[in-house]
């Protein structure tokens, strides 16, 4: 069957099956960003931008995702940019497998709420698992983000 | 692994109702329960097309499309100020944001989960359902019928005056819950809703009028210790049915004191 999808602001146009998952397209684009960790939708390794609100790409077929938008983090380099330096201060990552979900899912909350308490950071991030840490380098990396933004 | 031949986008509710009559063909909501399953569909049938993704509400009541997701439930101001934030405390650990801007509400009250938050918290409401060809059901009917190959259109909750409390317990954050517990005065009507015990959630109502005389630390306990005797529970792993029963009893206690008279 044809789709349409905007990929990383660019247009893209495919026949493929119908029971493609949308994160085995992006790969097949070359978003090796997009990560497999589960097959229960409980890790949120996988996780992109559909019209920019993240989602689970292993769970949802890439029909589905025809007509809409998609970011994956090769399109948002920049705006992670920000970030990430903060969280590898605080060596967060071991493996650093889990990194590119935990990337996207923050880019989405900073955009919902640029000002998280560190309860909201918790709550919204609860859906991406890192099998190395204990969530505190995360958490403490984001808040030095956000209390760098103050000063 | 689940397989699928084709993939249809329904132009309207009928041509989504027709393809669903064909045994192998199947509606997909947020398809991540059906993701979890294996076998192989003939037709997937999308309703995304259909406008139902969307929260209306007037005086009376809330209609809710089904494809309307459980991140759109938790982040619906006026739904939460009615439902005292039973609607967000029911569905915020439900795996995380990314999950929930997948699931629909359709898919996880059509399903009837015996471990569901979503049908646990509707369950205390005054809610309905409406179906494509069986018409405006109410949910706890509808929480009683076997699975058939209508198409749940909307949830509909009716305005009648309520408190509502929501509370479930976890062995972990994102886990399934072990026992679902909310309680709610509709009117001058306490319900007690018990699910994840692990069987479907089933209402139980305060038939005695254990709480008529208000709200005490006695009555709370007298009405708990009811809605205990009342809600069978059974052993699976997360908990054994004694564990459960002890949930049961404690939650809707902590409930009941909540909700006050
Ligand atoms: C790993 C995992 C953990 C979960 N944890 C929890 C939890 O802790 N608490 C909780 O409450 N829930 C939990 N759920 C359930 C989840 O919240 C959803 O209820 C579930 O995924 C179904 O919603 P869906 O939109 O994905 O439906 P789908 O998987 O798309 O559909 C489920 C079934 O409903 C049918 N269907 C879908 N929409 C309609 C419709 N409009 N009309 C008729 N039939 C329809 C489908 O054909 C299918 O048979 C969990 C699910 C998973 C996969
Ligand atoms: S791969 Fe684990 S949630 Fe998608
Ligand atoms: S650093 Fe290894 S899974 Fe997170």
């Amino acid at each position: 069957m044809e789709i349409g999808i905007k990929l990383n602001g660019r247009m893209l146009s495919d026949n493929i099956d119908a029971d493609l998952l949308l994160i085995d397209w992006l790969r097949d684009k070359g978003c090796f960003s997009v990560k497999r960790g589960c097959e229960t939708s409980n890790c949120g390794l996988c996780t992109v931008l559909m019209d920019g609100k993240p989602v689970l790409s292993c769970s949802m077929l890439a029909a589905r995702a025809s007509g809409h938008e998609i970011m994956t983090l090769e399109g948002l380099q920049e705006e992670a940019s920000e970030f990430v330096g903060f969280l590898a201060d605080q060596g967060t990552d071991q493996c650093g497998f889990c990194n590119p979900g935990f990337v996207m899912n923050t880019i989405a909350l900073l955009r919902e709420n640029p000002d998280p308490t560190d309860d909201e950071i918790l709550s919204y991030l609860a859906g991406n698992l890192c099998r190395c840490s204990g969530y505190n380098g995360q958490l403490r990396g984001i808040r030095a983000f956000l209390d760098s933004r103050k000063k | 692994m689940l397989t699928i031949k084709e993939y249809v986008r329904a132009s309207s509710l009928e041509e989504a109702y027709e393809l669903n009559q064909k045994r192998n063909n199947r509606i997909v909501g947020g398809m991540l329960w059906m993701k979890m399953q294996s076998g192989s569909i003939g037709t997937a049938i999308d309703l995304c097309d259909l406008g139902l993704d969307t929260i209306e509400e007037t005086d009376e009541e809330f209609s809710i499309g089904a494809m309307v997701t459980l991140r759109q439930l938790e982040l619906c101001e006026s739904l939460n100020e009615y439902s005292c934030g039973a609607v967000k405390a029911a569905v915020k650990d439900i795996i995380g944001v990314q999950f929930r801007n997948l699931a629909t509400v359709g898919g996880s009250i059509y399903g009837r989960f015996g471990f569901s938050d979503v049908l646990t918290v509707f369950l205390a409401m005054d809610t309905y359902v409406e179906l494509y060809k069986g018409g405006i059901v109410s949910l706890e009917d509808f929480s009683k019928m076997k699975y058939d190959s209508d198409i749940l259109v909307r949830i509909i909750v009716r305005k009648t005056r309520a408190k509502i409390i929501y509370n479930a317990m976890r062995i972990q954050r994102t886990d399934y819950p072990v026992i679902t517990a909310a309680l709610s005065k509709l009117g001058d009507e306490y319900r007690a809703v018990i699910g994840a015990r692990p069987g479907r959630a089933v209402i139980i109502r305060d038939e005695n009028g254990l709480l008529d005389g208000g709200v005490s630390s006695e009555s709370a306990d007298a009405f708990a210790r009811f809605v205990a005797s009342k809600a069978q529970t059974q052993s699976n792993m997360r908990g054994s049915a004694e564990y459960r029963t002890h949930l049961v009893k404690g939650l809707t206690e902590r409930n009941v004191m909540e909700i006050g008279g």
